[in-house]
């Protein structure tokens, strides 16, 4: 018997993108704005039913293929909470690019369905086939603007390196069959057990696994796509490669990792460690060397990974939540960093130079202090949301008995502070290059206002939202 | 009678063509997309030993969702090179060369 429960909202979510695509053939001219309504209609839905189908106990289902617990649950409705402010950040940016149409919706819908499968993954068959509908959506989604040289430039070198990262991730999970006799995760995890410590083919498999997941993540030294992806692509869709495909992919590390590799935990410690190490160092430093803004932001992503690598390596059920943590909130602060790029742009005018930037504050004050609350927010500094998380992943490094890491992750968030106050400065303390008043939908301003203000009201719970994700990765090993 | 160990040298050694072909080549995308095809078949090969020599058949549905995916994969990649051949005029890889990366 097949129980279908669990798996309802992917189930909307890909039904939904079929009936959009169907819809876009006979009532394109008639309602302009169908498909994007359907689309946040859909997202909406999906996430009630995913909050109504909860369940605190961890139910396996579609034989074995398929988890649903706390993580899964947690993560799925913040993925569709994200995607759905993506597309209502990007509604008028993409109307005034000519690609306001149906298969933007319907590609970022498909993703959708590939990080929920992603993050319920058991099975390394659903793990494979999530991770592909997300990065084939993503690399189509990143070529949408067909006549724009760096949006198709872009999209092949994804295209290249995530095909071979697949490949390399791939490579890691034939061996580890070979190694466990299993795809299942919690198989895959009992073999291990009972092989020799240092057995050298699953270490192999582990070996390729981690470094097919780093690229999907973006740490160094398997960061190159990164900057030139969140570049070439058009700012809404940096937006949503940004936010939550980001998630999905930590959740990889968490059901590969910890579920399924939990045995080969001091191995993964330190190869986490170099990665974690390098990524703060490379992200930090060469951000403050970029003039472009959506590049300099990309360095500062890679940082950032670095940082949640930080809270993973410790190999503690606390220091898995601080990360989960630590991810939720970057996902929301990168949300609002490029939503004041989008606010910025026009038809015909790109805001992603630093340049663009100064004097905000003359032109309009309260979308700079917006932007100053993401970048303290980013940057860590007291008492924004941002600070509570860096300090958890750091305390949680330090708990685990990481000093040095710990103490170079103080010294590279130092780094960074300065490229972040440096677009505070720009904003502030700078005369205007472009007096052009901002034109953007009212849903724009009103969602980047309440995502600024999040930044720093979520503060005093920041506790409980730790709370929140510790109750969400207790079942882990 | 083949061993499994030579398959396994097999595969490596085909994976290994694969990963050294994206990173050479320097000249042409088709090339480089070819490569790509050629560190799947390597897993393939690999999980199809495996589940011959060692644990039964699951494995070997893997490999049909994989050779699936990999189809799919070429189609988006030959579409996207079709793309950039029209707004560029060349598969050239070292011309590819408008974001600094």
């Amino acid at each position: 018997m097949l129980h279908i429960r669990p798996v309802v909202p992917e189930i909307i979510v890909f039904a939904m993108a079929c009936v959009i695509l169907l819809a876009d053939l006979f009532w394109k001219r008639r309602f302009k704005g169908l498909m994007y309504g359907l689309t946040q209609a859909t997202l909406i839905a999906a996430s009630v039913t995913a909050y109504g189908l909860r369940d605190p106990r961890a139910r396996v289902v579609l034989h074995g293929m398929v988890v649903q617990d706390r993580l899964s649950t947690i993560l799925q409705i913040a993925i569709f909470a994200l995607t759905a402010i993506v597309l209502a950040y990007s509604r008028t940016y993409i109307v005034e690019r000519g690609v306001f149409r149906s298969e933007f919706f319907v590609l970022a819908l498909t993703g959708v369905v590939g990080m929920c499968v992603m993050v319920s993954a058991a099975h390394f068959l659903s793990l494979y086939l999530g991770l592909e509908l997300l990065s084939l959506s993503l690399y189509a989604l990143i070529a949408l603007q067909r006549d724009s040289i760096p949006a198709t430039e872009a999209a092949m070198k994804y295209f290249v390196l995530g095909a071979l990262s697949s490949g390399l991730l791939l490579y890691g999970l034939s061996m580890l069959y070979g190694a466990t006799g299993s795809l299942e995760i919690t198989r895959v995890a009992t073999a291990l057990a009972a092989l020799p410590r240092h057995d050298l083919v699953a270490t192999l498999g582990l070996v390729f696994v981690l470094s097919g997941l780093a690229f999907k993540l973006g740490v160094v030294p398997f960061h190159m796509w990164v900057p030139d992806v969140y570049e070439g692509a058009p700012t809404a869709v940096t937006l949503y490669v940004g936010a939550a495909p980001k998630i999905a992919a930590f959740a990889l590390f968490l059901r590969l990792l910890v579920e399924g590799l939990h045995g080969l935990s001091g191995a993964w410690q330190e190869m986490l460690v170099l990665l974690a190490f390098l990524s703060m160092a490379v992200g930090n430093i060469v951000a403050i060397a970029q003039t472009n803004l959506k590049r300099m932001l990309a360095y500062s992503a890679i940082a950032h990974m670095g940082f949640v690598l930080l809270g993973l390596l410790s190999a503690r059920v606390s220091g898995y939540a601080d990360a989960l943590f630590y991810a939720l909130v970057y996902a929301f602060m990168t949300l609002g960093a490029f939503g004041i790029i989008i606010l910025l742009s026009r038809k015909g005018f790109e805001a992603e130079r630093l340049e663009d930037l100064r004097g905000l504050y003359q032109r309009s004050p309260w979308y700079a202090w917006m932007m100053l609350l993401f970048m303290f927010s980013m940057a860590g500094v007291p008492p924004t949301i941002g600070f509570y998380a860096k300090f958890a992943v750091i305390e949680a490094a330090v708990s685990a008995g990481f000093y040095g890491l710990a103490v170079a992750a103080v010294l590279f968030s130092v780094i960074g502070a300065f490229y972040y106050l440096r677009i505070v400065k720009l904003m502030f303390f700078d005369a205007p290059v472009d007096a052009g008043p901002l034109r953007q939908g009212r849903d724009l301003r009103w969602l980047l206002s309440l995502n600024g203000i999040a930044m720093l009201l979520t503060t005093p719970w920041a506790g409980t939202l730790i709370a929140i994700c510790r109750s969400a990765v207790r079942g882990l090993p | 009678m083949v061993s499994l160990s030579q398959y396994l040298i097999l595969a490596a050694a085909l994976f290994a063509i694969g990963v050294v072909g994206v990173f050479l080549n320097r000249k042409n995308l088709v090339v480089l997309l070819m490569a790509i095809e050629l560190i799947l078949l390597a897993v393939n090969l690999n999980f199809v030993a495996f589940s011959h020599f060692l644990w039964g058949m699951s494995g070997q549905v893997f490999v049909f969702f994989i050779l699936t995916v990999a189809a799919a994969e070429s189609a988006i990649g030959l579409a996207i090179l079709i793309v950039l051949f029209r707004n560029r005029r060349t598969i050239n890889v070292d011309d590819f060369d408008t974001l600094k990366g």
